[in-house]
């Protein structure tokens, strides 16, 4: 295939990457540095009433945006450089707290909330997810073949129905004196509210997630079941290993690759944990990452977004990003130097 | 099958294992089901903390709408035969009237004419020739299982959920055709280019790998302020002409489609190295060119493929929240996002049940789509892992 016919072929999909991937990157890392902010002017007014003998005249100064000829209010485009990192990390309020020691006021700080509960939420859900999916998977690998069907039919529905709508609907079940709840108060003997206080919901959360994630740990764990080396297996029977050890020295070792995958997959999905934020509707309590960069994007009362801090906040999320994939890349790396892709 | 004896399962073992595996389709299938069951209910038995009144609906019941024994009875039976005749009527005819090579869009008209018959003979035929039936049974006639539709109907005409349901199949619509156009084309082209595209196609997987974990809203903080400002920027290119991108649908079909592409250029990628070399270069020896051979050759062969990436951009389009939450406004929104406008009313536990009632309505095609592409979806989820 020559240069031209190979450039028609892949031409548009580039083309399409650079604007809206390339492009956006960009402009979230050079918005980060500018404000737009409307001008003001400070306008000397003289307000008279009338009095007696003579009027009565107070002469203030006030500050009010410009008007340019169209009406609008005129805005300028200033470079603040770091202020708005600043604004999102507040790092003198987040010092105090620190060498202090309470971390209850660190927690105060929208960003830092943000960033406990992100990391909270991956690394609890990680070996649940990663438990509860190699459990499904060794049963139904065990069961007879005719269910096999009907119950991946099944696992499928939490995993592929809309985020936020099976976040909505587990919520159904606990809110107000919904079903669940009023099981656990039956069963516990106390009254409960699930949506009053943070750590429930974040438990919530938590099981949301993953009753979520589970069935795709399971559909690659069991994949990955139907290739192990049976010979291996009988060998281990022979030599005498039981059930446990035959899945702790056979089963397991075999599947490692792909128990790796999935976390990865696990941790950056979780990383930009949002839709249980919506669905819970628990920025009360519990905000995330990509959260808090999608509150500022959005309008507040006034109508203004505060895309400077957005794409700081923005900006910061990536750094955890990085972060997180630099293993990652470098294994994909060692593997295409060694002509593995 | 018989193992042998020391492999076989002790009977402990296997009456865990089927409690634990019922136990997990309880929880998988549960909350899915609940809500069901709840938008079809009065807002007091919808909420109520007792499940039985939940199910039965005794104050829907109470008002007079419900199912008698004859309903139900009749209307199992017409399910049954429905689904009967999907499984053997609906691929007869479809393979009878579809030339081979139209084979998928003569299934998909198939399936639409057939849902759509269903619907009026089950929405519209049946439940006015039950009422009068019901009303000459007398006792068998009463109904017992409570069950409204007019939550559905509030959400779908009152308060105009179509108009969002168009806008969501615009989107869905317009990211699975772009996506895939695009990506085939990119995905072959990769596949046959040899060493240039082996190293292309090692930075579009990097470029994958990082799509994957990048939080949307990073990527919308760099859409939105030249999406509202897309007039003037645009106006000395497109004179007056110049749209704002904010608020329309096909710049959030241009987003979702740049957003997948890297995996979707992956995936088909690979699918396309699995369809031999030979069978091209076969076509250009017969004289076509590389175009040519891509449409006449190649297209006829990807279908597989090109399904499965097409389900995941489908949902990727149809789920999303995050980017057309922000990148529409209120009177072009999807489905996903204009629930939420329900659910953070909930002044009134009616709208709470409407709210249900949307999101049961969400999800409905989604259960279908499980039902007839589960193969697929399970392919496509593994097919990444297992190669590594």
């Amino acid at each position: 295939m020559n240069t031209k016919t190979f450039a028609a072929f892949v031409g548009p999909s580039i083309f399409l990457m650079l604007l809206f991937i390339a492009a956006p990157l960009v402009s979230v890392f050079m918005q980060s540095f500018y404000v737009t902010q409307p001008v003001f002017e400070q306008v000397e007014v003289e307000t008279c009433t009338p009095g007696f003998p003579n009027q009565t005249c107070v002469t203030e100064t006030k500050i009010q945006p410009v008007l340019g000829d169209d009406g609008k209010i005129v805005t300028t485009v200033k470079y603040v450089g770091l202020e708005s990192y600043s604004n999102v990390l507040e790092p003198g309020r987040a010092w105090e707290a620190l060498s202090a020691l309470d971390f209850d006021a660190l927690l105060t700080i929208d960003f830092w909330k943000a960033l406990r509960f992100t990391l909270t939420f991956t690394l609890v859900t990680l070996p649940l997810v990663i438990g509860v999916g190699l459990a499904i998977a060794i049963t139904v690998n065990n069961a007879t073949r005719m269910i096999r069907g009907p119950i991946i039919f099944v696992s499928l529905l939490p995993f592929i129905i809309t985020p936020v709508i099976g976040a909505l609907s587990i919520r159904w079940l606990f809110i107000g004196d919904g079903i669940m709840t009023a099981f656990l108060e039956w069963w516990l003997g106390r009254d409960i509210s699930m949506f009053g206080q943070g750590w429930t919901i974040e438990l919530l959360m938590m099981f949301y997630r993953v009753w979520h994630v589970a069935p795709f740990a399971f559909l690659v764990f069991y994949a990955g079941l139907q290739t192990v080396n049976q010979d291996t297996l009988e060998s281990a029977v022979i030599d005498g290993a039981s059930r446990w050890e035959r899945l702790r020295y056979v089963i397991i070792p075999h599947l490692m690759p792909l128990i790796v995958f999935v976390s990865l997959i696990h941790l950056m999905d979780s990383y930009r944990v949002f839709e249980e934020i919506v669905g819970f509707s628990s920025q009360a309590y519990r905000i995330s990452l990509q959260w808090l960069t999608y509150d500022l994007l959005t309008p507040d009362d006034s109508g203004n977004r505060s895309i400077s801090r957005a794409s700081a906040s923005a900006m910061l999320t990536m750094i955890g990003i990085v972060v997180l994939l630099i293993p990652l890349l470098r294994k994909t790396w060692r593997d295409h130097k060694g002509g593995r892709v | 099958m018989s193992l042998p004896k020391s492999m076989q399962q002790p009977m402990a073992l296997q009456l865990s294992s089927a409690g634990f595996l019922a136990f997990w389709c309880l929880i998988a299938a549960f909350p899915i089901f609940w809500i069901a069951v709840m938008s079809f209910k009065d807002p007091i038995d919808a909420f109520s903390s007792n499940p039985l009144s939940v199910i039965f609906g005794p104050e829907t019941v109470a008002t007079g709408r419900g199912l008698s024994i004859v309903s139900i009875i009749v209307g199992i039976a017409f399910l049954w035969y429905t689904i009967h005749l999907a499984m053997t009527l609906l691929p007869k005819m479809v393979s009878k009237y579809t030339p081979p090579h139209l084979l998928v869009p003569g299934w998909i008209i198939g399936a639409l004419v057939f849902a759509i018959g269903f619907l009026i003979v089950f929405a519209g035929i049946l439940p006015p020739v039950l009422g009068v039936v019901n009303s000459v049974l007398g006792p068998f006639g009463k109904p017992i299982l409570g069950l409204t539709t007019e939550h559905y109907q509030a959400v779908w005409v009152e308060n105009a959920f179509y108009e969002n349901f168009t806008n969501s199949l615009i989107v869905t619509v317009g990211v699975v055709t772009v996506s895939l156009t695009v990506g085939t084309l990119a995905g072959y082209g990769l596949a046959r280019s040899g060493s240039t595209g082996s190293v292309i196609a090692f930075w579009i997987l990097i470029i994958a790998l990082v799509f994957r974990a990048l939080p949307h809203s990073v990527l919308v903080a760099g859409y939105l302020p030249p999406f509202i400002n897309s007039a003037e920027i645009l106006r000395p290119l497109l004179g007056d002409a110049a749209p704002t991108l904010y608020g329309k649908p096909w710049a959030v079909i241009a987003v979702l489609v740049s957003i997948n592409q890297p995996f979707t250029i992956w995936m088909l990628r690979s699918f396309f190295q699995n369809i031999p070399n030979e069978l091209d270069e076969a076509a250009r020896v017969d004289g076509c060119t590389h175009f040519q051979a891509f449409r006449w050759v190649i297209m006829p062969v990807m279908w597989p493929g090109v399904i499965t990436t097409g389900l995941f951009s489908f949902l990727l389009a149809y789920n999303d929240y995050l980017v057309c939450s922000l990148l529409l406004d209120a009177q072009n929104q999807t489905m996903v996002p204009a629930i939420a406008g329900y659910f953070n009313r909930e002044t009134t536990t009616t709208d709470q049940v409407e709210a249900v009632a949307a999101a049961v309505s969400i999800i409905a095609p989604l259960f279908l789509l499980i039902m007839i592409f589960q193969r697929q979806i399970v392919s496509g989820l593994t097919a990444g892992a297992v190669k590594g």
